[in-house]
């Protein structure tokens, strides 16, 4: 195995084995440089790599509050532009609870200022540090603890927000998609972000074992699943236009159940739900394909 | 300095231009604010400033104090110094983010140009706001005039920078903000003379060179103990603001009665004291000038609380008046409030005057009618004067 020259996140962490969001975090690592300083909201990231006064952390690293990393960010990256330093890069990163929810607003004005920030979502589909509430990216059909799956309940009835499009609309130079089980796909995105001058976006599908209700060896499996189903496709857009998607011509989609059925959290679905949801996966490969 | 010179130095100015100028002159890197009456004339003055190319700060738009307060959190971590102003509901909206200021030792400095707080809305001075911050961790400074405020702002980053933790520099909204008054600015290379540049040490703020981890996870152990530093460095704050004080008077050539932490105004033998905050001082001192029985002890310091100098300064009077601009709904005035747990084991007549809500004004007639009625029996909590 190649030895790595040197960890910007230490293996030493809290989070469940198996982890979907700290496989992606160090997918992530591999394509920073140490000239790097990082903001992170709160959630699983957070709590689980800086248990005071240990720190799993190898680059400068700084977690305010919930909903306001891309904010603390910019007063970053305000700093360093009043020093003159120009190398330096300024990452946000957070999960989807803090992106396409609580945080919103604050994303929206950073990148309304256009300013030189990478911000990445491991979008864990639901609130997964305070035990897996549903967000704004919790899926239709999926069972969480505030969209419960019951008698008269088929879970979340709310499709997943559409970040891509909302970024697209801020026009941030970048917008990519990707997911745990292809890190090299995530490493190249990080590596492409940081050669654009402006604002630029990676949500990464971070599957959650007890969140998602997975096997401790299945997170990467289901980053892939959700790929070839097309419900959550590697995409690429560089200045508005979509330049890489992983559904290409010949894409021919998994069947939508060989990814649902796997996970707990949808194993309550009736096969209408699942029509449902294969409908979803169909919008997708139509929408996507390059 | 010639006289000439000096006098040249006097201008008469709008509050909110004097405290930009003085701003402007302290040379922050990095300013973050939004809107809200009556603290626009700030910010509005610090973008002129910059547009102007008078001032090279980073001056930073937010979309809304909570992410303006995060901005200027995010600039000081990494190593600047930086600042923000606002009002009432602009200042609740940032309270989640202040807390987490001082709580993380960042030396922000803040403006609060004092307003009620909705609802009912209404856009007038009152101390709703600061007051419900008074327990977030920021030192609270409450200025009387234009020149007390502009030193005030001085020595806000002075102590904030030696002992990392921020202020809040408290100015009456409209009353002081939108008033004209003559006023000296201090140069910028004079207050470099007093303050000097913020150089965090190596190590404690983002920097690649020396990576740290800011804003970890604390268990029961470890927070419990940064509370009580904080705590314990507020204590300090109290003999820092009076030695610093001192320093800035001396420096500045500023003749000032105050310590910093309070002002006193008066006979220290009066039988009855009124004690109060901010602008209102100016009224009180107009009422009670040619009067030996009555005095003035203005807090100029909320936080750090200057209870000692309370004890001292109020020991040979019968009667304490506490104004308050603010109320503790449930209980009384807060400086009142405060007022009698510092004289808790004295025997005082206190009475505590819920006064100036929502702009409403205090009448140098009303305060002589509180002064004429120090001695009767009355509630302790008094709307009606
Ligand atoms: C203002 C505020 N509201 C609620 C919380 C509680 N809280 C902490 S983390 C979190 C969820 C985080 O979810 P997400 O952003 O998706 O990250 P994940 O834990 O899934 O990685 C919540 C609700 C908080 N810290 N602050």
């Amino acid at each position: 195995m190649k030895k790595e020259k040197k960890y910007f996140l230490s293996p030493g962490h809290n989070a469940c084995s198996g982890c979907g969001q700290l496989s992606a975090v160090q997918a992530v690592m591999r394509g920073l440089n140490k000239d790097t300083i990082i903001a992170n909201a709160t959630g699983c990231l957070e709590v689980t790599t800086t248990a005071y006064p240990e720190s799993a952390w190898g680059l400068p690293w700084i977690h305010s509050l919930f909903e306001n990393a891309a904010a603390v960010a910019s007063g970053i990256l305000a700093s360093l532009k009043k020093r003159g330093d120009k190398k330096t890069k300024v990452i946000v990163q957070a999960g989807d609870g803090g992106t396409f929810d609580i945080g919103l607003g604050l994303i929206s004005g950073m990148w309304e200022r256009g300013e030189n920030i990478l911000y990445i979502c491991y979008d864990t589909e639901s609130y997964s540090n305070t035990g897996i509430q549903a967000s704004g990216a919790t899926p239709y059909g999926s069972s969480t603890t505030t969209t419960p799956s019951g008698k008269q309940s088929i879970g979340s009835t709310q499709n997943k927000k559409d970040m891509l499009a909302i970024a697209l609309a801020h026009n941030v130079k970048y917008v990519a998609q990707s997911v745990a089980g292809f890190p090299t796909d995530i490493t190249n995105k990080v590596k492409k972000a940081l050669t654009i001058s402006g604002p630029a976006y990676i949500q990464i599908l971070s599957p959650c074992i007890p969140g998602w209700n997975i096997d401790y060896g299945d997170a990467a499996t289901m980053g892939k699943l959700a790929v070839k189903t097309g419900l959550y496709p590697l995409l690429e857009y560089e200045n508005g236009q979509l330049i890489h998607s992983s559904i290409t011509k010949n894409f021919k989609a998994e069947p939508v159940e060989n990814y649902l059925k796997k996970q707990g959290r949808f194993k309550h679905l009736k096969a209408t739900d699942i029509k449902a949801i294969s409908q979803i996966a169909a919008y997708n490969i139509s929408k996507y394909k390059i | 300095m010639n006289k000439t010179n000096k006098q040249k130095n006097k201008q008469i100015l709008e509050g909110s231009r004097a405290i930009a100028l003085t701003i402007k002159n302290i040379a922050p890197d990095v300013i973050s604010a939004y809107p809200i009456t009556p603290q626009t004339h700030i910010v509005e003055d610090l973008a002129k400033f910059k547009a102007e190319g008078e001032a090279n700060y980073e001056y930073i738009r937010a979309e809304s104090e909570f992410a303006a307060a995060s901005i200027v959190l995010g600039a000081i971590a990494a190593g600047s110094r930086a600042y923000s102003a606002t009002s009432s509901q602009g200042l609740l909206l940032m309270t989640e983010v202040l807390y987490n200021i001082s709580g993380m030792r960042l030396p922000l400095v803040i403006t609060c140009a004092n307003r009620a707080i909705s609802a009912p809305i209404n856009i007038w001075n009152d101390h709703s706001d600061a007051m419900a911050l008074k327990d977030s961790g920021f030192m609270q400074f409450f200025a009387e005039n234009h020149q007390e405020a502009v030193y005030q702002h001085i020595l806000a980053y002075k102590v904030a920078e030696k002992l990392n933790i921020p202020v809040m520099v408290n100015i009456d909204g409209f009353i002081l903000t939108h008033s004209y008054e003559e006023v000296t600015i201090p140069s910028r290379s004079e207050i470099k003379k007093y303050l000097p540049a913020f150089k965090p040490s190596v190590g404690t703020y983002l920097d690649p060179k020396y990576p740290v981890t800011l804003g970890g996870f604390y268990s029961p152990k470890y927070y419990r103990q940064t509370r009580e530093d904080l705590f314990k460095d507020m204590q300090k704050a109290l003999l820092e603001i009076k030695k610093e004080w001192k320093a800035l008077s001396t420096t500045f050539n500023y003749k000032n009665q105050g310590t910093g932490l309070v002002e006193f105004t008066g006979s220290k033998k009066a039988t009855t004291i009124i004690i109060a905050l901010g602008s209102v001082a100016g009224t009180i001192k107009e009422v009670i000038k040619n009067n030996n029985n009555v005095s003035l002890l203005k807090i100029t310091s909320f936080r750090p609380f200057p209870a000692i100098e309370i004890n001292r300064l109020t020991n040979f009077a019968k009667n304490i008046i506490v104004i308050d601009k603010a109320i503790s709904l449930g209980n009384a005035g807060p400086l009142g409030i405060e007022v009698q747990a510092a004289l808790r084991d004295k025997k005082k007549n206190i009475k505590n005057y819920i006064a100036g809500l929502g702009g409403s004004d205090i009448t140098e007639k009303q305060i002589a009618k509180m002064i004429n009625s120090a001695n009767k029996k009355s509630d302790k909590v008094i709307f009606n004067i």
